[in-house]
């Protein structure tokens, strides 16, 4: 299992999206569906074998407060487009101000 | 007068005694480009032979060129004798002459785990531009990772800035931060920009200079910790990149893990041990692997 964790804390709160690189097998399917372009396929880097996984886009990396809230409702318990998708469920949605309210 | 350049740490080359690349099997190469340092391995049959580290240039290729010469030099080995080379680090996509890219991620956890031994289960790379937190299994595989690119707090570039503020060679800024009768508090901000116009203040409030720098050291040992729970800790625990020689963060992230570094001073006597170079090894070692496969 490799679990990668792109986001970022700050003293605002935590916002991270996190992959099971071992589930992801690079179908694409969270790409197409993410309404802000934030994440794309790319070469699967941390292992020696071939193949692609899901990656953050460089620019939202620093941004996902911004880029994701509007897939994330400030009630109720809706997963957003991205974690829906995926069927082998590879993508964890983490998005949380510092009062430990989710966004 | 010139200025006097306080950032500047030394670039060198070593050649191991001993390994006479001649009758190795496989000689594979490691070459980790990173925002700050550029470093290069090569290793026979799977053992460190020829090593440099240098400042990177403003071209990623021109950088991996120079520093894959150098670890060559005078080792009677030329790049034609290379049977792979991984590339790494930030610029691992621009080594024009590397067969492979493979993440510094990846290949800080593999290097860690050969350097230091198969029980290193939590890596924290502190690099010159971003700071990573690495959980890696018993082979060196990563399990977990955390990276802090956003901004420059906890990296070599934020320590490179305040030794020239403060105008303290960066070697000595380790020793100068214990030199304090009483630990400071640490500086509000880790922020480099924030930090150092916060040193400012507190100098001309009449501060010492190592008292400066002990609540600098102390505020980005506080923020790697942060990051490190992120990823959970669990020993053996060691620290990579050129902060791993600055012993002012080594024993404040100790202290505030609760948690003893494996050996960081070893590299003081065996240059092998050198914690920049875990990205490198770690290339190096996937090289070897990616060529034995290609064999069949």
């Amino acid at each position: 299992m490799l679990i990668a964790n792109y986001g970022y804390k700050d003293g605002s709160g935590e916002y991270f999206i996190t992959l099971d690189t071992d589930k992801c097998d690079g179908c694409g399917k969270c790409v197409e569906v993410c309404p802000a372009s934030v994440l794309e396929v790319i070469p699967n880097e941390f292992d020696i074998e071939d193949g692609n996984i899901m990656g953050v886009r460089d620019e939202h990396r620093h941004k996902l407060k911004y880029s994701c809230a509007p897939c994330k409702p400030t009630t109720g318990d809706i997963e957003p487009p991205c974690v829906t998708a995926c069927l082998s469920q590879a993508i964890t949605h983490f998005l949380s101000s510092a009062k430990g309210q989710v966004l | 007068m010139a200025k006097k350049e306080f950032w500047r740490w030394p670039e060198y080359r070593h050649t191991v005694e001993g390994i006479d690349p001649q009758n190795g099997k496989v000689i594979s190469g490691g070459v980790d480009i990173g925002s700050v340092s550029s470093k290069t391995v090569i290793m026979v049959d799977g053992e460190v032979f020829a090593q440099s580290v240098m400042r990177t240039g403003s071209s990623s290729p021109d950088s991996a060129e120079r520093t894959m010469n150098w670890a060559l030099e005078d080792t009677g080995v030329t790049l034609k004798d290379i049977h792979y080379v991984v590339g790494t680090g930030y610029g691992r996509v621009n080594i024009p002459f590397a067969q492979k890219a493979i993440t510094e991620i990846a290949c800080h956890g593999r290097g860690a785990s050969f350097m230091w031994g198969p029980s290193v289960r939590t890596v924290l790379d502190m690099g010159g531009q971003d700071c990573k937190a690495i959980r890696v299994d018993e082979r060196g595989k990563v399990q977990n990772f955390l990276m802090n690119d956003k901004c420059a707090a906890g990296t070599g570039r934020g320590m490179e800035v305040f030794a020239d503020l403060l105008s303290v060679p960066i070697q000595e800024v380790g020793d100068r931060s214990f030199a304090v009768k009483e630990e400071p508090q640490a500086v509000s901000s880790t922020c480099v920009v924030f930090a150092k116009s916060e040193a400012v203040g507190l100098l001309r409030s009449g501060w010492s200079k190592d008292e400066v720098l002990a609540a600098y050291c102390q505020a980005m040992a506080h923020r790697v910790v942060d990051l490190l729970n992120r990823v959970g800790v669990e020993k053996e625990f060691v620290i990579t990149g050129g902060i791993a020689k600055n012993i002012g963060i080594v024993k404040r992230v100790e202290k505030e893990l609760g948690i003893q570094a494996l050996k960081p001073d070893q590299w003081r006597d065996d240059p092998r041990f050198d914690p920049m170079l875990a990205g490198a090894v770690g290339a190096a070692l996937f090289a070897k692997v990616l060529y034995e496969r290609s064999q069949g």
